[in-house]
């Protein structure tokens, strides 16, 4: 085996194991990877070197318990770029709806013997514990953002990321706005664009599940979806959703949740 | 080799599996003195969180247990919510939820057997080192995964997560174009499937007979997917609403775990239990392919399991192409259904077996409280009671490399998916 070949190293932390998929789900070319790294750890595929220095670790999955914070800043040590894999690993993930609550009484609640299980009172994503080098968003991320980062990362140029919302994906695929045409409550006006605007194509609004865009205008939207009927609660649900531990996201539920005169 | 030696045996990391688990063996004096399954995936609170939230909602949460069977959770979901509205979806709807399904079949069960199982058997770390030596075999289990995944997003945009389904139908129906390019691919891998049929009939199992439970869904017209009674090999048929009344979780001596046990013993769910119980209605070209391959089902030797997945991979295109045969897009995709105040009850077979689920919900169709049970948990006591019968089986005396891979490769045969049982299985959390 090539020597030279630059080192890959998949970690899992508290995820669903879709983000990994997508290098499981590449079909074919999956067989092609070997080419263009060396994959020394990727526990569901096989390879299971999980200490070993690499020159690429994808992280999927948050951050929610002691161990894991052990394990994420070894994996930082070991690493020359980090990149965060998806919702969980760059922001807490659906899970991350537990920080809003008191887990202790919802351990009790599901477990008979919570205290027999250690665990966080949060669930972050990993840049909240570790310098992380490239952040993709989604739930889940899609094979072509994944592969596009690496062959940037391998080929030594600045990986770029989308920044625009999810409507600049309707416009540009010539889809009808769900929210005008249909009334739809759409989060693609605060949602980051990366998955082709699925949910619009599909006949439904977005539900936000690739975290916000850059510049996010929550007040107005949270206003518009009042205006087509939507109580202040099922407003509030549609923040504190997929990536509801995104700052902005987060800030927009917490103001929904608060006075709904001081918004 | 001298009986008297102490083995321990810790695997910290099990690969090839889906979610984070290990696995302790401890051998005194030529007996299992320790056998634990762990598991240190951190609990997510799935069933907490979906409280207060709407039901087309819980649909898109659910889906994020499990990256690899999200149509399965997104399913048993509607079909609670829908039971308790008293809807029935029209033909077209359950049909093309059908086809979405056996997209999941298709791809979960290639992905099992080719990235996860095959490399066991044949002697690989992983199926792109198994590659070299079996390109034919392992490039036709990945194009036949990527079938089953397009096969999903035709319904649902993507098949991680998929944006299709909700409550009355689909948010979308796809068009006959789409449909009629992906029928023309399904048709060209049946060979395909019936050939992986024989390829797995042909690996190398050991003999291992035990005895053992199988439960499943059943229904009378047709190989159960979707719908159908709670079913097992001793007489159990139940309608699912009644589940909680016949299986229990409960606490084993030798294990922090919680077990599923029916009426006191563990059992199996998933394809082999499924074939146990309703291979007879397979199609008959489908049967047929196990003809003189040596493998008769029902089967009690869970090394099978491999030929089970990849029978039921052949069922789920030749089932896909059936529906899809006369595929016409429906004037409406979706009914409005009113919500109504109660407790929802959904199962539906995942591609591991049975994923059972309850929801309590208001008039408004808000979720008030949510219990899941996913197949995982339930095969968890049933996976320990098998490496202990099948290593004593084997013999304890061999070397420990060898006890060691043959309890891995029994654990992989259930295909365990530790993402989807951690989330909801009482246990403790053990630390490497």
């Amino acid at each position: 085996m090539n020597r030279q070949k630059p080192k890959l190293a998949v970690h899992k932390f508290s995820s669903c194991d879709g983000c990994q998929l997508a290098l499981l789900n590449l079909g074919e070319p999956l067989l092609q990877l070997p080419d263009l790294v060396d994959i020394v750890h990727f526990a569901e595929a096989g390879p299971c070197e999980s200490d070993a220095e690499v020159d690429i670790s994808l992280v999927e999955g948050s951050i929610s318990t002691p161990e894991d914070v052990r394990r994420i800043r070894q994996v930082r040590e070991n690493s020359r770029f980090l990149v965060a894999l998806g919702v969980c690993a760059t922001y807490g993930g659906l899970q991350a709806l537990a920080n809003f609550n008191d887990r202790d009484a919802w351990m009790s609640a599901i477990y008979p013997q919570p205290q027999r299980i250690d665990i966080l009172p949060t669930s972050k994503g990993v840049s909240d514990y570790v310098k992380v080098d490239l952040q993709l968003q989604g739930c889940p991320v899609n094979s072509a953002q994944v592969l596009n980062a690496l062959r940037d990362l391998l080929s030594g140029m600045k990986p770029s990321v989308a920044i625009q919302s999810v409507c600049l994906e309707c416009k540009r695929n010539g889809v009808a706005c769900v929210l005008v045409s249909k009334g739809e409550p759409c989060m693609g006006p605060v949602t980051l664009a990366g998955c082709g605007a699925l949910c619009p194509a599909n006949g439904r609004g977005c539900y936000g599940c690739y975290g916000p865009s850059e510049l996010v205008n929550d007040a107005s939207l949270a206003h518009r979806f009042e205006a087509l009927g939507l109580d202040p609660q099922a407003v509030t649900r549609r923040f504190r959703f997929i990536a509801n531990n995104a700052a902005a996201f987060k800030a927009a539920g917490d103001r929904l949740e608060g006075d709904p005169h001081e918004r | 080799m001298s009986d008297n030696r102490e083995i321990r045996i810790k695997v910290p990391v099990l690969t090839r599996v889906e979610g984070e688990g290990a696995l302790e063996l401890d051998l005194l004096n030529g007996a299992i003195e320790n056998l634990k399954l762990r598991i240190f995936e951190p609990p997510r609170l799935f069933e907490k969180f979906v409280e207060g939230y709407e039901r087309d909602q819980v649909i898109d949460m659910v889906a994020r247990i499990c990256g690899i069977c999200p149509v399965a959770y997104q399913m048993s979901a509607v079909q609670a919510f829908e039971r308790l509205s008293d809807f029935t979806p029209g033909r077209w709807v359950r049909e093309m939820r059908r086809v979405m399904y056996c997209g999941e079949w298709l791809q979960s069960h290639a992905l099992h057997i080719h990235l996860l199982a095959a490399p066991d058997f044949l002697g690989f770390e992983s199926a792109i080192a198994m590659a070299a030596d079996y390109p034919d075999a392992v490039r036709r289990g990945l194009r036949l995964q990527t079938l089953g995944n397009d096969l999903i997003a035709l319904f649902g945009g993507r098949s991680v997560h998929p944006v299709g389904i909700c409550v009355g139908g689909f948010y979308r129906a796809p068009e006959l174009k789409a449909v009629e390019a992906i029928l023309q691919r399904l048709r060209a891998a049946l060979p395909e499937a019936e050939a992986l049929v024989a390829w797995t009939s042909a690996l190398d199992f050991p003999d291992d007979e035990q005895s053992f439970i199988s439960v499943a869904l059943s229904d009378p017209e047709e190989y159960a997917i979707d719908r159908g009674n709670l079913v097992s090999g001793q007489g159990l048929d139940t309608d699912i609403r009644y589940f909680e009344s016949h299986f229990k979780e409960v606490q084993s001596p030798h294990s922090t775990a919680f077990h599923s046990e029916l009426d006191g013993r563990p059992y199996l769910t998933g394809p082999l239990a499924r074939l146990n119980l309703n291979f007879h209605q397979l199609p008959e070209p489908v049967r047929r392919a196990m003809d003189g391959c040596g493998i008769v089902f029902p089967s009690h030797n869970m090394f099978h399991s491999i030929v089970a997945r990849a029978l039921e991979l052949y069922f789920a295109l030749f089932e896909a192409v059936r529906l899809l045969e006369h595929y016409q897009a429906p004037q409406r995709s979706r009914e409005e259904v009113t919500p109504v105040e109660g407790n929802a009850f959904g199962c539906t077979e995942a591609p591991r077996g049975i994923l059972w689920h309850r929801y309590d919900v208001d008039d408004r169709g808000i979720v008030r409280y949510a219990r899941i049970v996913p197949p995982t948990s339930q095969n968890q006591g049933r996976i320990e009671e098998d490496i202990r019968l099948s290593l004593e089986k084997m013999g304890l005396d061999r070397e420990e490399e060898e006890i060691r891979l043959r309890a891995e490769q029994v654990i992989r045969n259930y295909d365990p998916c530790i993402s989807c049982a951690t989330h909801f299985l009482r246990l403790k959390i053990s630390h490497r």
